[in-house]
């Protein structure tokens, strides 16, 4: 296991410089100038080279990638061109309200996701599998984005049950302290904002839990539907088990690898469909940041909000596999 | 010595035991009729090709022309999906758009499938460095959640139609890679691969002849799934303002532009939304359906 893990963080070093690599080159592979597309047609030529320098785009291209890489282990992520402020400061609160987002949204993925799937693999060709099914294979192809503005219609402007945008009241704002307001409000004693808090979170976590869901729900059913025909599935019934316990302990124990990998995967993809979920919702997380670096062409904001949720992605992944082998002691790695 | 082999030779079977032998084809479209989700999703996909290639023929309007004192009438018998802000007949604006939709979807998976398959190929087939550091690129694009280099790729190249197709099929291309990678390293051990090296056949008509028949059905499976991907971040991305600019009827710029009126007319946003979902639903039932006839692999 020590050395499994060991070579598995060994494998991460080439992806990660991979990763840094091509974020270094998205500003260097602007067609043309880089300096002038970001500046605008307008822009004098001593602006243009002034921003020249400023980037770093003067050198030859290795040494910009050593100053590069050197600047990431140290923690620096750029200057946003537009606030002047190190990318490193602004990034934190932004990618606090991603992280909660995207956890409620894992938590109700999760939880209903795997209980679909096991109920529905526990009554194969019920009606509950058969509608738990169809529902799963539409929220596959549901576009979030359009999920999330019939949300917004329906449940906030029709029925006026949640809010439509944002994270907190806006005229009684969350004082942020770790930049989690689920943590924050409660460390306070806001119990009322906490609730305002859960109500903003409910719509975008829906919509982004959508797509996770059906996978995690399609791949604990087939999952479940292969472990339950084993023998020892068998013998735990002859035995007289409750079926419940059959099915929640002994069957999903063993059906849970898969599960595990697919939540793994989602998680991290769930932080690409946050920029779309954010967008819809003004969610003030790291999609936003990142969508409004694009429309002002704030090129090293892009890019570092880019790297952040590739790292986290690959970070969640690596937790992942090491996961297994706590998850199922019969995995050995050779 | 050699009369011998002629192919008057009694042993090749007759003409009738050559016809009694199902290929593998034949069989996996039995097996496909049989699937009744399949064969919805194989209907979806009929029925939105023909939307796109008739388009001119069934839309009642054009796609552009603006009629501004029609704005945001609802749905009626003259305007089935009702107009948008311009006036524009939003039917014939969804009609159109499978056009885009439909047409990214094909040509980014093409795309992907042709340089994919090319990468996988020469990565399985010669090893060595050559294949470790195609791997090693694959590994380092999957590392990426897709939708979020895309928007990179456009954020580089610039907001279009043109480049949200390239965004798609850059970030595609893995797929297909590590698919036929894997299917040259099992297809390179086969007797009959040794047997044509042995007659002295080329890398070239080996890889042409035998690897590629060889894994043409999961690109098939693989392809279609990726197809339901790609409208949806084609969509995505014509959302975000990054793909299709107007007046394209782009079905996400469509949602886009009519978000804001989604109080005044919800039937703005609803249309292009179903379209998208129904289309990308289409697809995905049929690549299921395919990966459960086609590949041996998952058959139960």
């Amino acid at each position: 296991m020590f050395s499994y893990t060991v070579r598995r963080l060994g494998s991460l070093i080439p992806v990660l410089l991979g990763m840094a690599f091509i974020v270094f080159m998205m500003i260097r592979a602007i067609p043309g100038n880089p300096a002038q597309v970001i500046l605008g047609q307008q822009a004098t030529e001593e602006a243009v080279a002034a921003m020249t320098k400023e980037l770093g785009l003067d050198k030859p291209w290795f040494i910009q990638f050593w100053d590069y890489l050197s600047g990431l282990l140290k923690g620096d992520l750029g200057v946003s061109l537009k606030t002047n402020s190190p990318v490193s400061e602004e990034i934190g609160p932004y990618l606090m309200a991603t992280i909660e987002l995207a956890l409620i949204a894992m938590i109700i993925a999760v939880v209903i996701g795997v209980n679909a799937g096991i109920i529905s693999a526990w009554f194969q060709n019920s009606w509950f599998d058969y509608v738990a099914m169809v529902i799963a294979l539409i929220g596959l192809s549901m576009p979030i984005f359009w999920l999330g503005l019939m949300e917004q219609y329906i449940i906030s402007i029709q029925w006026d049950l949640l809010p439509t945008t944002g994270r907190d009241n806006i005229r009684d704002p969350v004082e942020a302290i770790t930049g989690l307001y689920l943590i924050d409000t409660l460390m306070q004693g806001r119990v009322d904002q906490f609730f305002e808090v859960i109500k903003h979170l409910i719509l975008p976590g829906i919509a982004l839990a959508t797509i996770p869901m059906a996978i995690i729900a399609r791949m604990t059913r087939s999952s479940m539907l292969e472990v339950m025909r084993s023998d020892f599935i068998r013998t735990a019934r002859a035995k007289g088990m409750r079926m419940f316990w059959v099915v929640y302990k002994h069957s999903f124990k063993n059906a849970l690898i898969p599960v595990v990998t697919v939540i793994g995967l989602q998680t991290g993809l769930l932080l690409g469909g946050a920029i779309l979920t954010e967008n819809i919702f003004g969610w003030p997380g790291i999609g936003t940041y990142i969508y409004d670096a694009i429309l002002s062409r704030d090129y090293p904001v892009i890019q570092s909000g880019i790297l952040v949720i590739a790292f986290l992605f690959v970070m969640i992944n690596l937790v992942v596999d090491l996961l297994y082998a706590a998850i199922d002691p019969r995995i050995k790695y050779k | 010595m050699p009369e011998i082999a002629t192919n008057t030779s009694p042993i090749l079977p007759p003409k009738e035991a050559e016809e009694k032998v199902i290929s593998p084809w034949k069989e996996g479209w039995k097996s496909f009729r049989k699937n009744k989700v399949a064969l919805v999703g194989l209907g979806i996909v009929t029925f939105f090709i023909l939307i796109a290639i008739f388009a001119p023929l069934i839309a009642p309007y054009s796609f552009e022309g603006q009629k501004l004192s029609d704005k945001h009438l609802a749905p009626s018998a003259e305007h089935w999906f009702g107009t948008d802000e311009f006036g524009r007949d939003i039917l014939s604006r969804v009609i159109y758009g499978s056009r885009i939709s439909i047409g990214v979807g094909f040509l980014s998976v093409a795309g992907s499938v042709v340089v994919g398959s090319f990468l996988g190929i020469i990565a399985g087939y010669y090893g060595r460095w050559i294949d470790t550091i195609i791997s090693r690129v694959f590994d380092i694009i999957l590392a990426f959640p897709s939708i979020l280099l895309a928007i990179a790729v456009v954020a580089v190249l610039g907001p279009s139609l043109r480049n949200a197709l390239i965004a798609i099929a850059i970030v595609n291309v893995p797929i297909f890679g590590r698919l036929l990678r894997s299917r040259v390293l099992t297809v390179k051990e086969e007797e009959y691969v040794t047997a044509a090296k042995a007659i002295g056949m080329g890398d070239g008509r080996i890889l042409l002849h035998h690897v590629l028949p060889n894994s043409l059905a999961p690109i098939i499976v693989q392809g279609t799934l990726a197809i339901a991907t790609a409208i949806i971040e084609c969509a995505a991305l014509g959302f975000l303002g990054l793909g299709a600019q107007p007046p394209a009827p782009e079905w996400g710029k469509m949602l886009a532009d009519s978000r804001a009126f989604i109080i005044q007319a919800p039937w703005t946003v609803l249309f292009p939304g179903l379209a998208i979902m129904l289309t990308v639903l289409g697809f995905n039932l049929m690549g299921d359906g395919l990966r459960d006839a086609l590949d041996p692999r998952m058959k139960n």
